[in-house]
Order: structure tokens, then C-alpha cells, then sequence
């Protein structure tokens, strides 16, 4: 019923997801490879952002399996085949492997960006400081903001924000990245320096799984591009076969509605 | 006018030991049952916030009844009534190097569970007021509740918190002279034993005014520090935040 391939990083079967009465995700399934990126686009409202949420359990699923490194994630399963949500403390604990970047950043205010990156090798890894340090200091040159360690978020600009927030993320030495629309909230001239940030993330090879509406970065950086509609995933490929064929009309619909406004990336 | 400047110059500038004393024990009270009052109000705040109506049933009842009751009655109830109904009595504490009255500790608990109430709500709209996003964030990092709480939310609450924060212990200080009726020498009870024996009525409450106008007055200069001090990492988001919900709980006590 799943696959044991050790190449798997991500493999998400058959995900339901319900708010009330309204279904968000009507059985998504998406298996990820080690080293792949993967872009999901779609409409508004067709759950893309739902489903890398529901990956590292900020939604809670109502049916489905979702493993990460072949470990399950989140849920155990009890012998009748409901889910059970797993502890808190185990949940916590496999999150470390899957870096998340948000829309908004979501910084700590509190922090500067030295600090942010920091803060949860040392508290929840267990990190010497020293070493976080040091490894701190190589990410933030690493994503162009060498000279910024010592500024508070609010200092920033939204592009720097993200690019510390990926940082941050990467501190962790996740399994896979999450991008959760990570340009849509940033002023058009700063969009660039962080998809410029995520090139190179995966050209180094990390796993990545991409909620974007640029489809210019889609189209140049992507191994494979998923569509999704209403709650299904209605088409997946290279990039090149979904942009310049797409099989379903629901893709076409999409594309041709997206594709004048394509940034150059 | 019956107005003698002398007296009233004694006692404002050289004050008695009694006085001392009790300013002292004005000021022993109002931080210990102010400290019980938040360490109340924290837990009670992150049980309204837990979800779960069976542990938020009894906080709203706390609230209820304290918010719902006069502070004066509390606090007689807690150390006169009890004891008159066989219920508890509150004993002298002897520590070895001090003897805690028991009236003193029922002032300080019956400040302090009042405080509770308010703090609870003050934090929890602190807690409240954190983004969901830090959440979030801190979630996908790894962190357990605990660390999150500690660790990111409750460094940005207290931001929020502090203004109104500021505000309660400026009332704590004042709500002290309550606990003058269980027989505690505060301030207030000082000078009226010192009043039915020298008459000078007006000029010692003119005394004991300024003197908590004074200790009003340097908690004001240490509250102001205490928003400066904690309000810089983040200035231009979280002064907008603390204004309005300094505003907002503000409102919310209004009517006391």
C-alpha cells in the first residue's frame, strides 16, 4: 500500500481534510523524491497550501497516510484502520525534519536574526551555542544577509525577513523544505532575492516542495510540477510537458489565466 | 482652619518607626500578593486558553466570583468569616528567623486571588494577542508547548502586558489599606491609631495621601523604565500593539 523506497522523503497517501462540511482535500496523494523539487500551483482555494500544511501536521488530517522518511508521521494507526493523533512530544520531535517557510515570515519579533536562527537548535536540538553560532553565521551568508545578524526583524525588509525565515528553517538541517507561498507577501523588487535564495537551495539539492504562483521560478527550478483543483490533483509533470502541453482542460483553464502575468525569474 | 503645619511637617518628614513599619509592610504586601496574583493569573489564563471547557468552567467561575465581589468583603470573608464558621483559621507562621501573622497571610492571599482574576484576564488577552504565525513557526521547528510558550509567545505577551500590568500594581498599592479591617498595620491603620491619640486627624491623612502618592508616583517612573526596557527589540509594531491593547484592558477594568 506504500512504497519502502528509501529514496522517499515525503510520501503523502490519500489526504482528506474537511473543515466542517467543506472539503478542502478530496484524497491527495504525493510522493517526493530525495533531492527533488516539486512545485504545486493551482487556484486559489485548491488546497495547495492546505497540503504542505497538512505534511508537517499544522492541519490536522481527517483521513490518509503521510510518512517522511518512511517513518509515519503524526498519526498511528489503530488495529480497526482509524488514525490516532500521536503525542504531542513525538509530533515536536519529527517536525525538526521538515523545514517550513511561511507566507508571512513569521519571524520573532522578539529575536534578532542572529537570534532566530539560533533558537531552536539550541533549545530544542540541544546545540552547543557556540556551534549554533557558527552555523548561524554561515546560513545568514549563506542567504546574502551576512551583515544583518544583529537586526531585529521589524529592521528588515520583507525580503530579508523571508530569507532569514528560510535560514532559520535550514538550521535544523531538515530532510525537505517547505515553501509556503513564500514571495506572495513581498513587494515585487524584493521577490527575486529570494527565489534566488531557493535556487540555489535547490540546486545544492535540497528536498523541496514548492507553494508558488511564480511560475517563471516553476518553470526554471522545478523537477515537477503538480497541479491541483478543487481538491484533487488533477495533473503532475515536468515542467516543460505541464506548461507547454497540459493534459487537462482544468490545467489549461488555470494556466491561461496565470501565465500573462508570469514574472521573470 | 484647624491646620497645624508642625505636626503635619513632623510626620510627613520624620516619621515614626511605627510609620516605617508600616510603610514597609504596605509595600510587602502589595508585591507578594501582586507576584501571587500573576503567577494565578498566568495559570488561569492558559487554562481559559486551553480549548477544553472542563478546565475553563472553573476559571470563569474564579473570575466570576472575584470580579462579582466587593474586595473588602473577600477579604473579611476570607479571615474573619471562615474562622467564625469553623471552616479555617489562619495561624501565625514561625519561620524561625521571622513570625508571619495570620491576618497578614490571609491580606496577602486575598489581594493576591482578587489580582489573580484581573491578571488572568490581562494575560490572557496578552497571550491572545501574539500572532498565530509564531505558533506556527515555532511548531515547525521542533519546539514542545512548553518551550513555545516560554520561549516565544510569553516574551511577546509580556510586552503586551506590561502597560496594564503597571496599571494593577499601581491599584494593589492603594487596595492595601483594604486589609487595615483584618487588624494589618499598614499604612492606613498606622495612622489611625496614631489619629485617636493625638486628634490630629486632618494632618496625618494629609501625611499618609502623600506618601502613597509617592509610592504611586515612583512606580509610575519604574512602569514608564519597565516599557522602555522591554519594548525596544520591536519598537514601531509592538508600541501600536501594547497602545491598543494597554486601551483595551484598560476598558476592560474600567467600572471597578
Amino acid at each position: 500500500m506504500h512504497s519502502t523506497d528509501q529514496d522517499l522523503v515525503i510520501e503523502a497517501l490519500d489526504i482528506h481534510k474537511a473543515y466542517g462540511d467543506v472539503q478542502i482535500l478530496k484524497g491527495v496523494s504525493l510522493q517526493v523524491k530525495r533531492g527533488e523539487v516539486v512545485v504545486l500551483i493551482g487556484a486559489s482555494g485548491s488546497g495547495k497550501t492546505t497540503f504542505i500544511r497538512c505534511i508537517n501536521l499544522l492541519e490536522e488530517i481527517q483521513g490518509g497516510r503521510i510518512r517522511v522518511n518512511g517513518q509515519p508521521m503524526g498519526y498511528r494507526e489503530r488495529p480497526d484502520g482509524s488514525l490516532v493523533r500521536d503525542s504531542e512530544r513525538n509530533i515536536a520531535r519529527q517536525r525538526r525534519d521538515i523545514g517550513m517557510v511561511f507566507q508571512r515570515f513569521n519571524l520573532f519579533p522578539h529575536m534578532t536574526a542572529l537570534q532566530n536562527i539560533i533558537e531552536a537548535p539550541i533549545q530544542v536540538l540541544g546545540i552547543s551555542k557556540a556551534q549554533a553560532l557558527e552555523h548561524a553565521r554561515q546560513l545568514l551568508k549563506q542567504v546574502g544577509l551576512a551583515d544583518k545578524a544583529d537586526h531585529y526583524p521589524s529592521m528588515l525588509s520583507g525580503g530579508q525577513q523571508q530569507r532569514v525565515a528560510i535560514a532559520r528553517a535550514l538550521a535544523m538541517k531538515p530532510q525537505a523544505m517547505l515553501f509556503d507561498e513564500p514571495t506572495s507577501a513581498l513587494d515585487p523588487e524584493t521577490v527575486g532575492e529570494v527565489l534566488q535564495v531557493m535556487k540555489q537551495l535547490a540546486e545544492q539539492g535540497m528536498t523541496m516542495v514548492v507553494v508558488t504562483h511564480e511560475m517563471g521560478f516553476a518553470r526554471e527550478v522545478a523537477d515537477r510540477v503538480v497541479v491541483l483543483d478543487q481538491g484533487e490533483l488533477i495533473e503532475q509533470g515536468p515542467p516543460e510537458q505541464i506548461f507547454s502541453a497540459p493534459s487537462h482542460p482544468r490545467t489549461r483553464a488555470f494556466l491561461s489565466r496565470v501565465l500573462p502575468e508570469v514574472s521573470a525569474c | 482652619m484647624n491646620f497645624n503645619w508642625d505636626i503635619f511637617w513632623q510626620y510627613l518628614l520624620q516619621p515614626s518607626d511605627v510609620y516605617l513599619r508600616a510603610l514597609w509592610l504596605t509595600c510587602v504586601i502589595a508585591v507578594l500578593s501582586m507576584a501571587l496574583g500573576c503567577v494565578l493569573g498566568l495559570v488561569a489564563a492558559l487554562m481559559r486558553l486551553s480549548g477544553n471547557p472542563f478546565i475553563q468552567a472553573p476559571v470563569r467561575f474564579y473570575v466570576w466570583l472575584m470580579r462579582g465581589t466587593p474586595l473588602l468583603v473577600q477579604i473579611v470573608f476570607l479571615y474573619t468569616a471562615l474562622a467564625a464558621g469553623g471552616i479555617f483559621r489562619f495561624e501565625d507562621l514561625d519561620l524561625g528567623w521571622v513570625v508571619i501573622p495570620g491576618n497578614l497571610q490571609a491580606a496577602i492571599i486575598a489581594l493576591g486571588l482578587n489580582e489573580g482574576a484581573y491578571m488572568a484576564e490581562i494575560m490572557r488577552a496578552g497571550i491572545a494577542a501574539v500572532d498565530k504565525g509564531q505558533y506556527e513557526a515555532g511548531r515547525s521547528l521542533g519546539m514542545t508547548f512548553g518551550k513555545l510558550m516560554r520561549r516565544i509567545v510569553l516574551p511577546q505577551a509580556f510586552r503586551i502586558i506590561v502597560p496594564p500590568l503597571g496599571n494593577e500594581f499601581n491599584v494593589m498599592l492603594k487596595n492595601t489599606t483594604l486589609v487595615s479591617v483584618i487588624g494589618v498595620q499598614e499604612l492606613l491603620l498606622s495612622t489611625q491609631m496614631i489619629t485617636s491619640a493625638t486628634f490630629r486627624v486632618f494632618e496625618l491623612y494629609l501625611v499618609v495621601a502623600i506618601y502613597f502618592l509617592l509610592l504611586t508616583t515612583l512606580w509610575g517612573f519604574f512602569q514608564s523604565w519597565l516599557e522602555r526596557r522591554f519594548g525596544q527589540s520591536d519598537r514601531r509594531p509592538a508600541t501600536a500593539s501594547r497602545r491598543l491593547f494597554g486601551n483595551y484592558t484598560a476598558k476592560l477594568l474600567r467600572g471597578r
